[in-house]
């Protein structure tokens, strides 16, 4: 996952208003969510490859719309393509069905190989339309939004904390990593790497617990009452209705394709 | 380690995210006024973890650590993993929605059952011996996650079959890496600050 974190790619704390993301940008960010659950569903209700080469298309569609950079977010969903290679290369010999070829004695049945078009299909169409419409957000308007939508409180803090100190504890990371490097500890197979690995890890963990400790410390000096305040309102607007109709009837139209 | 969406039948998935919401609500009770920020941090710290590539032959695996997250955090690994996942899947497009819910269950479950019955061994005897325990705390953790992941795929159909023993067998080595690196770090956790694990109960 590292190679998710580019050096220069921007972190989660970071604000960054002055990238708006087109017409996907615009719409509240509420609507977003729930239409992108609701795609996530009606996806892997269907069936059938037409309909699901459509959902794809949909997909691609908002990555077009969202003004994302188009190359690097289809490169991320290839990684995740990678990860799940082995399963779908796997399937056409498991499952039975008419043969298509053999591979040293093993047939490949048709049945198995749309099976396994038909997942890499939806994980694609659904990952996509996911990343384009809530992964747009910044992530503290994720944690407002959801607030919004009703999420326990007490998760929406959490995500708000894992958020703010992802950054942080990356860069302490780094820093360690450093540190070792400097050192000259080169990772390889060997137990000196497991060990240093471990206690960097442990490092990590014993600095993280006293730096929460510092944390709560200065919020209680605060006034730090258990309670959030959210200040983010969301407003609905005659596009985010338009919007919500038209994917909504998206949705319908991709179930009736399925139908047919 | 990520199931993606599609991959599982409707009854699997809906029984994850049930499970899920579950264990989530009981994490969330443990959470009270102090240890919010503590589980956010670790929450981080093992989202920044994952990133750690540990080489391996001539391959590298990254790190999981859920074990470890387990026995810091008890129940409350739920919630963290929970957010960490969601994040990987909105921001870094890894695993998907629909399944978010099982893959919850994959990971946090190992977590808190690793967290019950290694959790007290943990903080006693010398370092070494909690060491040695935690060490089997994340192996065990691993097992148990791949062993659920292939279970969620053998429920989804036989044909899944295959792919679900190769995705134990593929993990042994993860699990020795794991094992290793959470014993060494429980080790360097009990000597640089032995109150974290005397409890015997969660940060």
């Amino acid at each position: 996952m590292a190679h998710a974190l580019e050096p220069q790619a921007k972190t989660l704390a970071e604000a960054t208003s002055d990238a708006p993301y087109g017409v996907i940008g615009d719409l509240d960010p509420r609507i977003r969510i729930v239409m992108a659950c609701l795609f996530a569903i009606v996806t892997v209700a269907l069936a059938t490859i037409p309909a699901l080469i459509s959902a794809l298309s949909t997909s691609i569609g908002l990555l077009l719309l969202s003004r994302l950079p188009i190359r690097r977010t289809l490169k991320r969903m290839a990684m995740m393509d990678s990860f799940i290679i082995f399963m779908l290369v796997l399937l056409p010999f498991s499952m039975p069905g008419e043969a298509m070829f053999t591979v040293f004695g093993f047939p490949a049945s048709w049945q198995g190989l749309w099976k396994a078009i038909e997942i890499a299909l939806t994980a694609n169409a659904v990952i996509l339309s996911l990343m384009v419409l809530v992964g747009t957000m910044e992530p503290v308007t994720l944690g407002h939004a959801l607030h919004k939508l009703r999420c326990p409180e007490v998760l929406v803090h959490l995500l708000m904390f894992t958020i703010r100190y992802i950054e942080v504890l990356r860069e302490e990371y780094l820093r360690l990593r450093s540190a070792m490097k400097i050192r000259g500890f080169r990772p390889s197979t060997n137990w000196h790497t497991y060990r240093s690995f471990g206690y960097l890890v442990g490092m990590m963990l014993v600095r993280a617990i006293e730096r929460s400790e510092r944390i709560l410390g200065a919020m209680k000096c605060r006034g730090f009452s258990g309670r959030l305040m959210l200040l983010q309102d969301f407003c609905m607007t005659r596009r985010d209705y338009v919007f919500a109709v038209l994917f909504s009837l998206v949705c319908i139209s991709l179930l009736m394709l399925d139908f047919l | 380690m990520h199931i993606v969406d599609g991959a599982l039948s409707n009854p699997v998935v809906i029984g994850g995210a049930i499970a899920a919401a579950g264990g989530i609500a009981v994490g969330l009770k443990s959470l009270d006024l102090d240890r919010i920020p503590t589980a956010g941090v670790l929450s981080a710290s093992f989202f920044v973890a994952s990133l750690i590539h540990v080489p391996i032959g001539p391959s590298s695996v990254h790190l999981i650590l859920n074990g470890l997250a387990g026995l810091l955090l008890g129940w409350a690994a739920f919630p963290a993993l929970f957010v960490g996942l969601l994040l990987q899947a909105v921001f870094f497009g890894f695993g998907g929605l629909t399944v978010l819910g099982v893959n919850t269950v994959n990971i946090a479950l190992p977590a808190v059952l690793a967290w019950m019955i290694f959790g007290r061994m943990i903080g006693r005897g010398s370092p070494v011996q909690g060491a040695i325990w935690g060490g089997i705390g994340g192996a065990f953790s691993i097992a148990a996650t791949t062993a659920f992941v292939a279970l969620s795929l053998a429920l989804s159909g036989d044909a899944f079959l295959p792919a679900a023993k190769l995705v134990f067998f593929a993990h042994i080595p993860v699990m020795v890496i794991e094992a290793v690196l959470t014993g060494f770090a429980v080790l360097l956790a009990r000597r640089v600050k032995p109150e974290l694990f005397l409890r015997g109960s969660p940060a």
